[in-house]
């Protein structure tokens, strides 16, 4: 049975003219992301206690919650939580708090992180708290430059990378493409309101480091044709290319979708956003690669690739 | 290359041992206590705990040290017979300045004050403008200050975590005014928040003559029992640092907790100074700039010790004597980040990322039996070759794994795979090309090499980012994959290959699996 594989994504020798639907991709890919960026700015990303700063303190009663019972008791010691909501089993419950404001404001974050515990511990005796977070607001600030430091570094260095082994042509179509796919990731935040803190910049890095490799994969049989077959067409070229390195990208992609799923489903609810996000990230990785990624090529490189005309 | 000596096979061989025995210590008791028994530690959002992330507030630092120079440069001019006007300090621009009584003691003054000794060298200069003259503190100076700050607030840190009975607390700077302390086992860190968030620095001050109206030299400061304000002098008689022990106790009189202190010799000397000649007066006990009490001095207290009462109850009075113990901190140190997790949730987390790693691990490999075959079959060897050598290499470090750290070894396990893919394909078009298994296996592995080679790079290089700008469980998530990374080009291009021409030199096969 180990003689031959069973299946394969396509069969050996297809030639899909992915060239023709060029325009199509590149149109829908702009749209998607000219929409992903409305939703950016609105409704916005949904921040994490990572970038907002605040107190989570998630909690698991004996008895099924009463939440407002809980939200009047919270209420009237002076806290005034901005949620108090049941997540997962009726018993358990998630309260956020904002970080205040003005003097004092990283202390009295932490001085409500305590009395939000204390509160609990009276109004439904036996609670259990399961997590207590406070950020102070310094640190959230601190966090997201960071964040966003890493990404554009990353983004940067991707560019780099790739002009110093490729050409210039291919590092601009791969950055440029690694942007649409980044813009669209985080269009799927804005509509799936999973929260943007310090995983979901760790899920969009592995999606750009994931994302680059497909790419890098397909340009390097692209640079292999155009020595190989001087003559023919750039078009004909990437085609081609796209096309011998199909099984590899579809299969490739499969594994990462295969490995994430479970994360997806079991991970609980630190690792559902992040596995989510980056199942949605490898199916756009992929088309990406497939759809934009050349047709870039074609577009910019017209001139200098293949210098006797598409 | 398509041969492979036995030297070479004996080493790969080698590696995977090496990789099984140093895994071993995670599932395994030590046989003795004398073999290396490297494990990987849990991180806090798997076994329950606390992480706490406190600063350091600079400056307070500057500012304490701008009141103690003024104070050293006020008794250095009286003991020179030297005069001042109008002594103001300015902790904006860490600057005190005063007017000479007479032009003609510039010189006198300049030269005594330049001579006052500091800890460190060059600590604030001293410069003359007509009448006025500036003391002004210098940056190098006070950043050397406050490294030796951050270092003894680790120390001190340290000394009250362990008091409290934490066990393996982890204690470590982050960046220069910041640190990190792990309490694994503490979901509930309220109590060390507090006696950390204490200074618990200790003086013993005279009151102002006229201790209800403040004056040059002294400052107002709250009288916690009494709920008044006393002006208290700014000048330190005897501070808490000449503390030897202190413990709570029951005063015999009032029944009620007091804390009684025990001073080393120079404390004691100063103390029987004060107290001799300042019979009458009120000496304040003051802590973190509120005063506890202030009796009045009966006796001249020679023996350099005492005890101070000040309304506490048995917590309060333990944990006073527990912070006086392990000593003040330089500068306030404010918790700015705390997270807890409670043990039931970290096992919830162990669970789920165990249940998903063996999903993925298991979806994988059947997707690449199906998908390859024979040479699938390879891969997946490859890849539980890969899975423990990751795990070994955490395990010797040490390293620390996170649920985020799971997630990285299952993707790394789903990433790694690619490069067999990569190799496969070309096989095939080899063979397809009409090239015989020979040149078609050698092909189509010289041809991906260069390939995996990039593919990774780009991977590696987003991800070392990631550990450099991220923090905490998103940091391990970088390192497991980093270290992924680097298994995987092992288990890829040499382990599969091995195998591959293994089996091609045992069964000489006319035809390929691909």
């Amino acid at each position: 049975m180990l003689s031959r594989p069973l299946f394969r994504f396509v069969r050996d020798g297809q030639r899909i003219a992915f060239m023709r639907g060029r325009h199509m991709g590149l149109i829908v890919s702009a749209v998607l992301s000219a929409a992903s960026l409305l939703l950016f700015f609105q409704p916005g990303l949904k921040l994490g206690l990572d970038f907002r700063g605040g107190i989570v303190v998630e909690a698991q009663t004996s008895a099924p919650a009463n939440i407002n019972q809980l939200r009047s008791a919270l209420d009237q010691a002076g806290i005034h939580p901005d949620a108090v909501q049941a997540f997962g089993s009726d018993r358990d419950v998630r309260i956020s708090v904002s970080a205040p404001e003005g003097a004092d404001r990283e202390a009295r974050t932490q001085q409500i992180v305590d009395r939000v515990k204390n509160t609990l511990a009276k109004a439904a005796p036996g609670t259990q708290i399961q997590r207590a977070d406070a950020v102070g607001a310094s640190v959230s600030h601190e966090l997201f430059r960071n964040g966003l430091l890493a990404l554009g570094l990353s983004l940067g260095m991707i560019l780099v990378y790739i002009w110093v082994r490729f050409e210039r042509e291919f590092a601009i179509s791969a950055v440029l493409t690694l942007v649409l796919d980044l813009t669209k990731t985080i269009g799927f935040l804005a509509i799936t309101r999973f929260e943007f803190d310090l995983v979901m910049v760790a899920a969009l890095l592995t999606i750009l480091g994931y994302s680059t490799n497909d790419k890098v994969v397909v340009y390097d049989r692209i640079r292999e044709n155009l020595r190989k077959y001087r003559t023919m067409p750039l078009r004909d070229v990437l085609d081609l290319s796209i096309n011998e390195t199909l099984n590899r990208t579809l299969g490739t992609s499969m594994t990462v979708f295969l490995a994430a799923l479970p994360l997806a489903l079991f991970g609980g609810s630190t690792l559902t956003g992040f596995a989510t996000v980056m199942l949605f990230g490898i199916v756009v990785g992929t088309s990406s690669s497939i759809f934009i990624a050349a047709p870039l090529l074609l577009l910019l490189g017209k001139k200098r690739l293949r210098p006797s005309g598409e | 290359m398509m041969y492979y000596s036995r030297l070479r096979l004996l080493g790969v061989a080698g590696v995977c041992l090496l990789g099984v025995l140093l895994c071993l210590p995670n599932f395994l008791k030590a046989p003795s206590s004398s073999l290396p028994w490297r494990q990987i530690h849990l991180g806090l959002d798997l076994k329950g705990g606390s992480y706490l992330l406190l600063q350091l507030d600079l400056k307070s630092l500057e500012h304490d040290r701008l009141l103690s120079l003024q104070d050293q440069a006020r008794q250095t001019l009286l003991d020179h017979g030297l005069g001042y006007r109008d002594f103001v300090r300015d902790d904006a621009t860490q600057r005190l300045s005063f007017t000479l009584r007479s032009d003609a003691e510039r010189d006198a003054v300049l030269s005594t004050l330049r001579a006052v000794p500091t800890a460190v060298p060059n600590e604030f200069q001293v410069t003359a403008t007509g009448e006025r003259i500036d003391l002004v503190l210098q940056h190098d100076a006070m950043l050397s200050r406050a490294r030796d700050a951050v270092a003894q607030s680790i120390e001190i840190v340290r000394r009250r975590i362990d008091a409290t009975g934490a066990i393996d607390p982890s204690i470590a700077r982050e960046g220069d005014d910041r640190i990190v302390v792990e309490l694994p086992g503490v979901s509930d860190p309220e109590r060390i928040k507090t006696l950390l968030g204490t200074t618990a620095r200790l003086t013993f001050r005279l009151l102002a003559p006229n201790p209800t109206a403040a004056s040059p030299g002294s400052t107002m400061l709250e009288d916690i029992s009494t709920h008044t304000q006393l002006a208290v002098q700014d000048h330190v008689d005897v501070d808490g640092t000449d503390l030897t022990n202190a413990g709570a106790v029951i005063d015999q009189q009032s029944g009620g907790w007091a804390v009684t202190f025990q001073l080393n010799s120079t404390g004691a000397s100063a103390f029987g100074n004060v107290t001799r000649t300042n019979v009458g007066r009120r000496f304040a006990i003051v802590l973190d700039n509120k005063v506890i009490e202030a009796p009045n001095i009966i006796n001249p207290i020679t023996a350099g010790s005492g005890q101070i009462t000040g309304g506490f109850d048995a917590r309060s009075a333990s944990d006073l004597a527990l912070l006086l113990r392990a000593g003040a901190l330089p500068a306030p140190l404010a918790v700015i980040e705390q997270r807890s997790i409670g043990p039931s949730l970290g096992a919830a987390s162990i669970h789920a990322g165990v249940i998903s790693l063996a999903a993925g691990f298991i979806l994988v490999v059947a997707f690449m039996v199906l998908f390859y075959a024979r040479f699938g079959l390879y891969a997946d060897i490859a890849l539980l070759a890969n899975l423990v050598l990751m795990v070994g290499i955490l395990s010797l470090f040490q390293a620390t794994l996170t649920l985020p750290g799971m997630a990285g070894m299952l993707l790394t396990l789903g990433m790694a795979v690619d490069a067999n893919i990569l190799i496969n394909e070309r096989i095939r078009e080899e063979v397809q090309r009409g090239r015989g298994v020979l040149q078609a296996l050698q092909a189509g592995f010289d041809r991906a090499t260069g390939t995996i080679i990039d593919s990774n790079a780009t991977a590696f290089l987003a991800h070392v980012m990631l550990f450099v700008f991220g923090t905490g469980p998103v940091k391990n998530f970088a390192l497991t994959i980093t270290i992924g990374i680097a298994t995987t080009l092992f288990t890829t291009l040499v382990l599969s290959r091995l195998l591959i021409v293994r089996w091609y030199a045992v069964t000489r096969p006319s035809k390929l699996p691909v």
